[in-house]
């Protein structure tokens, strides 16, 4: 699964450790998700969408990563 | 720079509580069989009921451990429950495996010792936590 992860929290100057700590997990899941190593639940997806204030498909796509 | 929202309960903190309490716990459940090990032979001299004091002492602690690993893991977060759910699916499949074969070398005679627990008990725990160290590495 592909995300914006990374871009989205550049562009709000966040480091790992502040988006980690918003969404309540350790900073090598949100590293995990970030390199598409780790596909989040649905539960802290939708979480992730709340704190960026988009929906979740602006956020993650289907698509594999490359 | 957009400001961040503070969560409300350092969510980090409680983790680190929760494992140091798991440590502790552990610990303390280690000490309690080294105890129960040595202690009829080396202490008491297999008085009865210090003995049964002991074997009490020992599944008390055993079960608070057990209650801190479940503390511990709930407070998890997805992606560590993940990583201790495959390495405790992989222990579980070496442990069935090897025991297994572990029993049948008495049968066969291929050994003349009665098979003993103390093994499997090091090889579970060389496999768990080798399992959590490629875990944690795979995703990083």
């Amino acid at each position: 699964m592909k995300n914006r992860l990374k871009v989205l929290r550049a562009e709000k100057d966040w480091t790992q450790a502040d988006l980690a700590e918003q969404l309540s997990v350790s900073r090598q899941t949100i590293n995990a998700i970030e390199k598409g190593k780790f596909d989040p639940s649905l539960p802290l997806a939708f979480k992730t969408a709340r704190l960026f204030e988009l929906a979740i498909e602006d956020i993650f796509s289907d698509e594999v990563e490359s | 720079m957009t400001p961040l929202k503070k969560a409300p309960s350092s969510w980090e903190s409680t983790v680190k509580k929760n494992a140091t309490r798991l440590m502790y716990w552990t610990a303390t459940w280690v000490v309690t069989c080294a105890l129960l090990s040595f202690g009829p032979k080396l202490i008491w001299n297999f008085n009865t009921l210090l003995s049964t004091l002991a074997v009490a002492l020992n599944l008390g602690i055993g079960v608070v451990m057990i209650l801190a690993q479940v503390k511990y893991l709930r407070g998890a977060d997805e992606m560590e429950r993940k990583i201790f759910l495959d390495a405790s699916a992989i222990t579980l499949g070496v442990l069935l495996i090897c025991s297994s074969s572990y029993q049948a070398l008495k049968t066969a005679q291929l050994i003349s010792f009665e098979p003993l627990i103390g093994p499997l008990l090091c090889l579970m725990g060389v496999t768990f936590s080798i399992c959590i160290l490629v875990g944690s590495r795979r995703y990083r």
